[in-house]
């Protein structure tokens, strides 16, 4: 029997919804089956907490007396942007300060940007202003040099127009020289394969065809409440697909925000990647609508049937390829190592099980006291039939 | 048989002092160094680890001491920010020692200071700097 969100609701309104994780669920399927296990439960909840760059925030600072509509903007010595009228900033996770050596010494360091300037902005602490304009009739000021801090802010929003990839590939390094990348450090000649996904508990794997998950659904975003607001720019739902409908390699993405006075250091936190530049990691948790059997045999997917690709980020990558070396899934990855080429190569991930499966009981026990209610999406996001691909640059050399 | 691992901090009149010829010599311990420098203000540092009797041990000891060289236990030079560590396991691999274990089911990070060289492999991929070494 087919159930409604409306439904859910009402249950969870009553505290009688059942709702498990996307870890517990793989167990009451194998144990109950899927008829029985999709009448019993309401809600499966998914999670991860991973390095997703294409993250930022925006607020507005009030006015200052006499008036300034701000034009070069630092936080922190971190450049923002101020495009938007005359005092709302955006600040993306991955900028970085004039001043930061970048990679002049390779590997750089890349201690502080953008994406810890949100973590600071998040603890509450002071962050420094330092903004110049031209000066206008209206807006005469010219400088200002001030502390502000996220409570005396008019609006603090995290705005992430690409997170929570479904699906990523393992990095690999065929060269033989370390290389730095975003997928962390890699050694020489495959010595040692980075990953980044937190496999069956990631919320696009267990709703692949996106069947519930679309705009205006309410979600867990860096320890407050957020919204999926569109689908994450470079969406690629088209890509092949396993036989159960997971993806093989990178493809749906999800574009979210939400109230960042709400948010948490704990879940939004500032990331250094050696030679690559500042990042920010997010947590995110969504909760899946147990509607009909088909709803819940995806959430039942388990790492071993999640098959990722594997990428050479030393020629491959650099170059603009996504030429696969080769295919293995999560319950390979997450052993530690995995055998490739004749070899035993350690692996490492990026984005964190562990605190994956924190947030799916977090988001678990709101749902479960009535402090979070699911949504209807306004509108899903296209699926692998939409016809929506991730194109690269066409160049047009200008001359 | 007893093993310690120590840092050492050389006050600049003993640098010069073949300290670990004595400790191999006139205390028969096994002495393996870890890490060696001597700082702008010539203040030296060696992280050591010595083995042997336990008698011979406490003697070595005794013997730095006397000279003037401060010791202390190598694990409170070490620290790992629980606090920081997000447990993505990205430092893993890099580890010589197997200092820090990942419980493959729950997929949670530990730290074992005892099996820690503090080779220093760890704290540059750490995204969260999650680990800091005193030395």
């Amino acid at each position: 029997m087919a159930k409604t969100i409306a439904e859910i609701n009402k249950k969870i309104k009553k505290g009688e919804a059942v709702v498990v994780t996307a870890e517990e669920i793989i167990d009451i399927v194998e144990e109950k089956g899927v008829k029985k296990a999709s009448q019993e439960v309401d809600v499966v909840t998914t999670a991860t907490f991973g390095p997703m760059c294409s993250s930022g925030a925006y607020f507005n600072i009030g006015h200052s007396k006499p008036r300034i509509k701000l034009e070069k903007v630092y936080l922190n010595e971190v450049p923002a942007y101020t495009g938007f009228a005359a005092v709302d900033i955006l600040i993306g996770a991955t900028s970085l300060p004039e001043d930061d050596p970048r990679n002049r010494v390779h590997p750089g360091d890349f201690a502080y940007g953008g994406g810890h300037l949100i973590e600071d902005l998040v603890a509450g602490k002071d962050i420094k202003l330092v903004a110049t304009s031209y000066g206008t009739d209206c807006y005469p000021r010219k400088n200002l040099e001030t502390w502000i801090n996220i409570k005396d802010l008019n609006e603090a929003v995290l705005f992430n127009p690409r997170n929570a990839y479904q699906n990523y590939p393992v990095a690999v390094n065929l060269s033989d020289k370390v290389i730095y990348t975003y997928m962390g450090t890699l050694q020489p000649k495959l010595g040692n394969a980075n990953y980044s996904s937190a496999g069956q508990l990631s919320p696009l794997f267990n709703d692949p065809y996106y069947k519930t998950i679309g705009i205006g659904t309410r979600i867990f975003l860096g320890g407050g409440i957020g919204y999926l607001v569109w689908q994450g720019t470079q969406h690629n739902p088209g890509v092949a697909r396993t036989k159960g409908g997971i993806p093989r390699s990178s493809a749906g993405t999800i574009a979210v925000m939400g109230d960042l006075k709400k948010m948490s250091p704990e879940w939004l936190r500032g990331t250094s990647l050696r030679g690559y530049g500042a990042s920010l990691t997010v947590g995110i948790g969504i909760p899946i609508p147990i509607l009909n059997e088909e709803t819940l045999q995806y959430t039942a997917v388990k790492d071993k049937e999640i098959y990722t690709q594997i990428v050479d980020y030393n020629k491959t990558y650099p170059e603009g390829g996504s030429e696969s070396l080769g295919e293995v899934n999560y319950a390979q990855l997450k052993s530690g190592k995995i055998t490739f080429q004749g070899k035993e190569v350690p692996t490492a991930s990026l984005s964190s099980y562990a605190k994956a499966r924190k947030i799916a009981a977090i988001l678990k026990d709101w749902i479960k006291k009535g402090e979070f209610l699911l949504t209807e999406a306004v509108k899903l996001l296209p699926s692998a039939d939409s016809g929506v691909t991730f194109k690269p640059l066409k160049e047009r050399p200008i001359r | 048989m007893a093993k310690q691992r120590l840092v050492l901090t050389f006050p600049h009149k003993v640098v010069e002092e073949p300290i670990t010829y004595h400790l191999i010599k006139d205390y028969d311990l096994v002495v393996n160094i870890l890490r060696a420098k001597i700082s702008p203000q010539e203040e030296g540092r060696l992280m050591i680890e010595i083995e042997g009797e336990k008698n011979a041990l406490n003697k070595g000891i005794g013997y730095l001491k006397r000279l003037g060289v401060r010791t202390q236990p190598l694990a409170q030079d070490i620290r790992w920010l629980e606090t920081r560590c997000t447990h993505c396991t990205l430092c893993v691999p890099l580890c010589p020692t197997g200092a820090i274990l990942v419980d493959r089911d729950k997929m949670e990070v530990s730290f074992d200071k005892d099996k820690c060289i503090a080779c220093g492999a760890c704290i540059p991929v750490c995204p969260y700097k999650a680990i800091e070494i005193l030395f």
